[in-house]
Parts: structure tokens; C-alpha cells; sequence
């Protein structure tokens, strides 16, 4: 409302035809696909029935996605153990991936260049190779080298000693190809944020006598961690999905699980939206946890943080509430 | 490490400081003498080296050649035994923390508040905890009258704000010398005078301080002497109200023509 002192002048909106036809247009496009969704289909049977004398047949239909199917399998124990797997393997190959391609990342930054150009090659390596590849090549290790021994060179000295067969089981093996390839894009990420800190940071830290170990922690991480954190929470989300291929080493996760118990059943669309089903409300939970980290890692940054989607809920209906007083006040006094 | 030195030992002695950035000679033998407790101005054309000295002094920048003696001590070395040992990081760190800086740009923390700002040295550097860091934080914040804007950070404050808060931030090291890289060149024009203030009232409190400035004011009211660097080299020098007002060299008479 545009006010001029006293007198309130009526504005009057422009009126958007274009974006009324586009808005139905996509609305009837969108009522047509949720009927489908739910829309019912023959199964080429025929159930007969006698009313009155009368012999009535009509064939006999079901959902056309085979909803009934989803609902119970949805929370079947099959599924659950294979979603429980796919976290599991999410979480610990993440972790590697964080913790190694952040030391990757200080590496490229030394000032050797030996251990530089190393966590180059390194990233070079596994970037550069389908991960799926790399699976298999973990999965098969155990034909190069079937023992590795932890000790001194040259001392008969020993501390552990791992069977190779052994220990790359599916699970094992998943997880150790999956975290080593994703440190590699890991390392670029944490990189970015390093290098992303202004010069000016590190001097002052550094003028006020803090070791260069103490000025990476104190003062460069936690401001990288605002450029780190977007793309990380990308990573996650990418490697949630890409735990599926874990297939490759014979490990029974998510899809895994959907795979099996259509391969007994035929019902292979419903248990494939069981498992996508899955992937989207994990995905969804992952998501919002990353708006809160990333919140809190701007401190700082901004002047005024961003609200969070439940302030910017409130202020919405508090906005709406007063568009609707002020609107009840002006049409009283017109 | 700091043995009491000689009140009459200056707290700062260069001697045919050279350094070089590639095949650009930025300082070519600057000799250089404050005194402890004075205000000494370094001016200059820009990219006449004096950021470089400035940084050659705590040791951000390796000097190439010559002698750079601060309190006594060679920086970044040890003379022992007719040789020259390099200082390891843990020992120039602990020389550099005696030594506060204020830059042009202010680096403050910015994911930490302004209190923390001053702190944070206190704590991880001199092992102070965390409540007498704070206490001690909040007297120098008093002291730059920002006492009210420790919650805040530093986006949130004005350059002037910013710059007093990076004065108090190096104060609360205990330095025994402050030097300030340009501390007024970044600020609007009206915020200049508040971190001045600051800063006269650091040097009637007996501060050695070095500051690369264009403020001419500030040097004249102010300093013991005055450095004009021009080319790597000291051009003049003396006390300002004498170089100021008679320039001998025609250097620093067109340089005078310039900013004045």
C-alpha cells in the first residue's frame, strides 16, 4: 500500500496472464501424473458374483504402482537390515572420506614437495578410475598380496598382522573402496575451503605467535568449514546412493535387499520404490541437518544469519496475518 | 628468553637490511635505530619497502642480509660459536608473540567474536585461562572504549571499530613493541581520527612503537623520529618536526609535495 501522508492512494497490480495459463497448464499436468500414480489396472482375471438371480462379472484390478505391494514391504525386516547396512556403510565410508581427504588436502599445501606431489597422484589415482572398478579391485586384492605386516623394516620387528582374505569381506570391502575413492574428491573439497581463508587470517595468527599448526586449526578450519560444508553435505547425500553399487562386492544393502526379494516375487517396480522411497526420506533428513551445520559455521560470515525454515514459517503467517488486518482496516475506512 | 636488557639498548637495531622478492631487491641496506619507549613514523612512496621492514621485524619476511637485532636478539637467528643458527618455529613464534601488529586491513578472527578476538592469543599462545584472559580482555576493550561490542563480530562493527579491537587484540600479548602496517589507509575519512586517538594514547603510555603511515599529523604530533624510505633504501631521517618542515632531499620534497 503506497501512502502519501494521509491520503491512501489505491494501487492497482499488474495482472500476469502468462503466468496464470503456464500455473494451470502445470497444474492439470501434475493432476494427470498423481492420477496415474494412483489409477487401478485389469490384472486379466474376472471375478463373477450372482445378485438377484443375475450372474454379474467385472475383472478384478489393483493399483497400477502396486501400492498395496510398497506398504508391506516398506518396514519388512529384509529391507530394514539392508536400509541399516546402507547407513552404516554411508557413515563410516564418510568418515574415512572427511578425515582422509582433509589430510590429503594439508599435504598438497606442504611445503615438500615430495608429500605434496604424493597427495596429487594420489587424487590423480582414484579420481581417475571408475569407483565401481575400484570395488572390484579391493574385492580381488587378496590375489597380489595375501598378508600385510605392520613393523620395522629390516628390525624383525612386527605390531599387526592382517590376512588380506579375511579381512575384505563385502562390508570391509565397501567401505575401504568407497572411503579411499571419496577422499579423493573429499581433498579437493577440504582444499577449496583452505585456500579459500584470506591471507590476512594467517598472518595475523601467525604475528601473534600461534605455530602454523595452531593457526590451521583455530583460525583457517573453522572459516574453510564455511565453504567446506555445502559440497560435503552434497558428498553425503551422493555417497548414500552410491553405497548401492556395493552390489559389485556381493554386499546385501538397500538396493540389495529390494533386489533379492523381487528376483523371489516379480514385483519388481514396488520394490524399487521401496527402496527409492527409502533413499528420498534419508536424503531429506541428511538435508536439513546440513541447513542447521551450515548455519552455525556462518557465524561471523554474515551480519544477520538466515532464518531457519521455522522462523521464516512464522514470519510468513505473521506477514499474512497483518496483509489481512491492514486489508480488514483499509476496507473500513474505504 | 628475554633477559633483562639494558634500559639505553635499543629495541630495535637494523644494519644493511637486504631483501628481495625474485629478482626485485625491495629493501637494498636500511639501517634503522628505535629507541625503547619512542614513536618512530616510517613514510614513503608505495612499494618503497616499508610494509617489507615492517615485516622483516617480526619475521613474516626472512630478511636476506644483514643484521636485524630486536631487544637484543637476532631475529630469526642465533649467533653462537661465530656461526649463525636458524631459529626453529617454536622459538620465533614465542619472539613474535612479544611482538604486536596491526595491519592496514585489520584480520580480525571473523568467525570469532570480538571478545574472543582478544583472547584467543592469550590463551592458546601464552597459556593465560580463560577467565584471566577475558578479564584482561575487557580492560583493553575499555581502554579502545569498545567495552559494549564484545558480543559482536567483527562484520558487525565499523572499520574504526574493527581496527581499535585489532589494537586490543595485540595488546593483550604483553608486547614490548607495536608495530602498524598503514592502520588508517583502509578507513572512511571521519573514522580515522578515533583509531589516531588510540594510538596517541598508547604512545604517552610509553609503547615503543613503529608505524608506517601516511598521516603527516600523526608524525609530526607524535613520533620521536621519523624514517622517509624511498627505493629500498632510508632517504632521511630525523626528527619529524625538522624533516617535516625542511626537507633536505629532493626525494622526500616531492613526496611532501605529493601527500601534503
Amino acid at each position: 500500500m503506497m501512502t502519501n501522508g494521509d491520503d491512501a492512494v489505491e494501487v492497482v497490480p499488474v495482472r500476469h496472464v502468462g503466468r496464470y495459463v503456464a500455473g494451470f497448464v502445470v497444474a492439470v499436468a501434475l493432476a494427470m501424473l498423481v492420477h496415474t500414480l494412483f489409477s487401478k489396472v485389469p490384472t486379466g482375471q474376472v471375478s463373477c458374483h450372482a445378485t438377484a438371480g443375475a450372474r454379474h462379472c467385472h475383472p478384478i484390478t489393483n493399483w497400477r504402482f502396486g501400492w498395496n505391494v510398497v506398504f508391506h514391504y516398506f518396514t519388512s525386516r529384509e529391507i530394514l537390515s539392508g536400509l541399516l547396512v546402507t547407513l552404516e556403510l554411508t557413515a563410516i565410508a564418510m568418515a574415512i572420506g572427511i578425515s582422509l581427504g582433509l589430510l590429503i588436502a594439508i599435504m598438497r599445501l606442504s611445503h615438500n614437495r615430495l608429500v605434496s606431489a604424493t597427495a596429487w597422484v594420489y587424487t590423480w589415482f582414484f579420481r581417475g578410475t571408475p569407483v565401481y572398478v575400484q570395488l572390484l579391485f579391493w574385492f580381488n586384492i587378496a590375489a597380489l598380496y595375501q598378508t600385510v605386516t605392520f613393523g620395522l623394516p629390516f628390525l624383525n620387528v612386527t605390531f599387526a598382522h592382517i590376512n588380506l582374505v579375511a579381512f575384505f569381506t563385502p562390508f570391509n570391502t565397501a567401505v575401504v573402496g568407497l572411503g579411499l575413492n571419496e577422499a579423493a574428491y573429499m581433498s579437493e573439497i577440504a582444499r577449496s575451503g583452505l585456500i579459500s581463508v584470506d591471507e590476512g587470517q594467517i598472518e595475523a595468527a601467525t604475528s601473534l605467535g600461534m605455530t602454523r599448526s595452531q593457526t590451521l586449526r583455530l583460525v583457517i578450519l573453522p572459516q574453510a568449514m564455511r565453504v567446506i560444508i555445502p559440497p560435503t553435505g552434497n558428498e553425503i547425500i551422493s555417497m548414500l546412493k552410491t553405497t548401492s553399487l556395493a552390489i559389485a562386492v556381493s554386499l546385501v544393502e538397500l538396493l540389495g535387499a529390494a533386489t533379492n526379494i523381487y528376483s523371489a516375487n516379480y514385483e519388481i517396480m514396488p520394490l524399487l520404490i521401496v527402496a527409492s522411497l527409502w533413499y528420498l526420506i534419508v536424503t531429506t533428513v541428511l538435508s536439513t541437518g546440513q541447513f542447521y551445520v551450515e548455519r552455525h559455521y556462518a557465524k561471523g560470515a554474515l551480519r544477520t544469519p538466515p532464518p531457519t525454515p521455522i522462523q521464516r514459517l512464522r514470519n510468513d503467517v505473521r506477514g499474512i496475518a497483518a496483509k489481512f488486518a491492514s486489508g480488514r482496516s483499509t476496507a473500513r475506512a474505504s | 628468553m628475554t633477559t633483562p636488557m639494558d634500559a639505553t639498548m635499543p629495541m630495535v637495531e637494523a644494519h644493511g637490511v637486504h631483501k628481495s622478492y625474485g629478482a626485485v631487491e625491495v629493501l637494498r641496506g636500511v639501517d634503522l635505530t628505535v629507541a625503547r619507549g619512542e614513536v618512530t613514523c616510517l613514510i614513503g612512496p608505495s612499494g618503497s619497502g616499508k610494509s617489507t621492514l615492517l615485516r622483516c621485524i617480526n619475521h613474516l619476511e626472512k630478511h636476506d642480509a644483514g643484521e636485524l637485532r630486536v631487544d637484543g636478539h637476532l631475529v630469526g637467528y642465533e649467533a653462537r660459536e661465530g656461526k649463525l643458527y636458524e631459529r626453529n618455529d617454536k622459538q620465533i613464534c614465542a619472539e613474535r608473540s612479544r611482538i604486536g601488529m596491526v595491519f592496514q586491513r585489520f584480520n580480525l578472527f571473523q568467525h570469532l567474536t570480538v571478545l574472543d578476538n582478544v583472547t584467543i592469543g592469550q590463551v592458546k599462545v601464552r597459556g593465560v585461562s580463560n577467565d584471566a584472559a577475558a578479564v584482561r580482555a575487557r580492560e583493553l576493550l575499555a581502554r579502545v572504549g569498545l567495552v559494549d561490542k564484545e558480543k559482536n563480530y567483527p562484520s558487525q562493527l565499523s572499520g574504526g571499530q574493527q581496527q581499535r579491537v585489532a589494537i586490543a587484540r595485540a595488546l593483550a600479548m604483553e608486547p614490548k613493541l607495536m608495530l602498524f602496517d598503514e592502520p588508517t589507509s583502509a578507513l572512511d575519512p571521519e573514522l580515522v581520527g578515533e583509531v589516531l586517538d588510540v594510538m596517541k594514547d598508547l604512545a604517552k603510555s610509553g609503547m615503543t612503537m613503529i608505524v608506517v603511515t601516511h598521516e603527516m599529523g600523526f608524525a609530526r604530533e607524535v613520533a620521536n623520529s621519523l624514517y622517509f624510505l624511498d627505493q629500498g633504501v632510508i632517504e632521511e631521517s630525523g626528527n619529524p618536526r625538522e624533516v617535516l618542515v625542511n626537507p633536505r632531499s629532493a626525494r622526500l620534497q616531492s613526496f611532501l609535495s605529493k601527500v601534503l
